[in-house]
């Protein structure tokens, strides 16, 4: 029976669930007038959950019978994903607005959005790991095709919704097989059935291969990304926004967890695996968007090859790689935030446009946002001392260390191939002859956004080491 | 001959493997309709609920057949969220043929 420890250990997403019950209740109530209120109020949820998961213990806590994990790192990163999911929803709130989506249901579908990766990040078992990417899943399919109105959209719904569906066949088929040959389903169980073998069985080395694809399905990583340029292009840009951070930092984390935690003692088995996956992630981001011309396209697979750079940590498996990837993705979530809010502001009267060539001349129409966006794409190609360079640096040190050299060569190489296509975007800004300028002026919260974001990446270099030093605790609670 | 009748963990295991294959493909060569592949993916989830049951009696364990369960139940809730955006998209553009979803090349 689950007691009292059971639910501390869990409070927040009880919190959170609970709320999203309540704002339900009361946009029901209200009807779609009261979406602003509702935004907010799921804001403050956000907030308040955040708070929670920081005044939480440090030490580890397992409940629901070793089901669900609270420690340093589920703090870490369940902090990353409130504040990518509460800047996501306050960038919205204007967006909502101007193009028809003005209804109740997307700040209820965010906080549950939000409380099914909770569950990813806490999961310690594999049932756990399914139901929690189910909830954040489900939620996500609904809000890409959420501007129902617009065919863009619903086809990205529906596009996201075959592939995920797909996924979750895939990973669920390796569970299956997992629990068939070790005889448990909770990582710590699946652990000690390991301990002692040398060679893991043949079916379990291809449930694993199953549950890494499904996983890598949904941290968008090649060959398991094809369904990332086309929902990020199609999904209104608020929730490409979401889509870019938060179930990206979840799914990261439960990957993460999910490898080292279980099948620590077969690590050379799925580090192969990782590193195969990564080096294509981050070669496919280099060169596949230097031909994009939207910017949401870009973006899309400029993520990709992110996530390839992030799993360079998780192949070095070490407590030192998974402190680089807890870097990276703090980093990461302030830079795709902040360049994000620049794009929702690019609108003109006929609505908003995604071309990079609209962005021509607008150093001279709106300086501050071409110096915000410039800062964002230097940042993103990894130019010092920008906070980029930094979350590049941690991994590629991780690997180095871990004996991974091609690896990082391969990283460093693919950094430099990708920074063509930031450049590119700084270069339209700031030489080519300015076009229409966008509406101004910028909503409050998007100046603020990009205000604290720009901070965040400008100001890196000065924080640093009290920033390592969290992360490499969140850290050490994952690899001990 | 009895022996030879009987059915064991190696016959459930090929029989989900045949079904989540034949799922999978159905997703990738089928090129009419989008129903056909909430078919196919119905089809994975009940291949993987078999591989789970099969294994939950023989290992004697119970967690096997509670696992199939949640799957069971998720299964319900994704083919809704499915049919609900498969509805909304045929609105918008009034066909749900698979080579006619291509607005966006990818």
């Amino acid at each position: 029976m689950a007691n009292a420890h059971d639910y501390a250990t869990a409070a927040p997403e009880i919190f959170l669930a609970i709320m999203a019950m309540v704002l339900l209740m009361l946009g029901v109530f209200r009807g779609n007038q009261s979406t602003r209120l509702l935004s907010w109020l799921a804001v403050a949820t956000f907030a308040v959950a955040l708070l929670m998961v920081l005044r939480a213990p440090m030490e580890s806590s397992v409940s629901f019978a070793g089901m669900y994990v609270a420690d340093s790192f589920t703090g870490f990163v369940k902090a990353m994903v409130l504040i990518a999911a509460a800047g996501g929803l306050i960038m919205s709130l204007g967006y909502i607005k101007e193009e028809g989506m003005n209804r109740f249901e997307y700040p209820v579908l965010f906080v549950l959005a939000t409380l099914g990766m909770m569950m990813m990040v806490s999961a310690n078992d594999l049932i756990a790991l399914y139901m929690g990417i189910e909830l954040q899943s489900l939620a996500l399919y609904v809000v890409a095709a959420f501007k129902r109105d617009s065919l863009r959209s619903t086809e990205a719904g529906l596009k996201y919704f075959v592939l995920g569906a797909l996924s979750s066949g895939m990973l669920l088929y390796g569970c299956s097989l997992i629990y068939g040959f070790t005889g448990a389903t909770g990582f710590d169980a699946i652990a000690s059935a390991m301990k002692g073998q040398e060679h893991a069985s043949i079916g379990l080395i291809v449930g694993i291969v199953f549950l890494c694809a499904g996983l890598a399905f949904k941290v968008s990583a090649v060959p398991f990304h094809m369904w990332t340029p086309d929902v990020y292009e199609g999904a209104p840009t608020p929730v490409t926004a979401f889509f870019a951070v938060a179930p990206k930092i979840a799914a990261l984390a439960l990957f993460m967890r999910a490898l080292i935690v279980p099948f620590v003692a077969i690590s050379a088995d799925w580090q192969q695996i990782i590193i195969v996956i990564s080096v294509a992630s981050m070669l496919l981001g280099a060169f596949a968007a230097i031909w994009q011309n939207n910017i949401k396209r870009l973006m899309g697979y400029s993520s990709i090859g992110h996530v390839g750079y992030a799993l360079i940590g998780l192949a070095a498996g070490s407590a030192e790689g998974v402190r680089g990837v807890l870097i990276y993705l703090a980093i990461y979530v302030a830079m795709n935030l902040g360049t994000f809010a620049c794009i929702l502001c690019m609108r003109r009267k006929t609505g908003m446009v995604e071309g990079i060539s609209d962005l021509a001349g607008l150093s001279k129409n709106n300086p501050m946002m071409a110096l915000a966006l410039a800062v964002f794409m230097f940042s993103m190609a990894g130019i010092p001392p920008l906070g980029g360079f930094f979350g590049k640096f941690y991994v590629f040190v991780a690997a180095v260390n871990a004996e991974l050299y091609a690896l990082a060569v391969i990283g460093v190489l693919a950094s430099v191939v990708g920074a063509f296509y930031y450049l590119r975007i700084i270069k339209v800004m700031y030489f080519d002859e300015p076009g229409e300028p966008f509406e101004a002026p910028m909503a409050m919260e998007m100046r603020a956004i990009i205000g604290l974001c720009g901070i965040f990446v400008v100001f890196f270099a000065f924080y640093t080491a009290p920033f390592v030093a969290s992360a490499q605790v969140a850290a050490s609670a994952l690899v001990p | 001959m009895i022996e030879f009748l009987q059915i064991g963990l190696g016959h459930y295991l090929t029989l989900a493997a045949v079904l989540f294959t034949i799922g999978v493909f159905g997703i990738f060569l089928n090129r009419k309709n989008v129903i056909i592949i909430l078919m196919s993916i119905e089809l994975m989830l009940l291949a993987v609920n078999i591989n789970l049951v099969a294994f939950s009696a023989y290992l004697h364990d119970l967690v096997g057949q509670i696992f199939a369960m949640f799957v069971l139940t998720v299964a319900a809730g994704e083919a809704a969220i499915g049919l609900a955006i498969l509805v909304v998209y045929f609105r918008n553009r009034g066909t749900i043929e698979v080579e006619d979803i291509n607005l966006m090349k990818g």
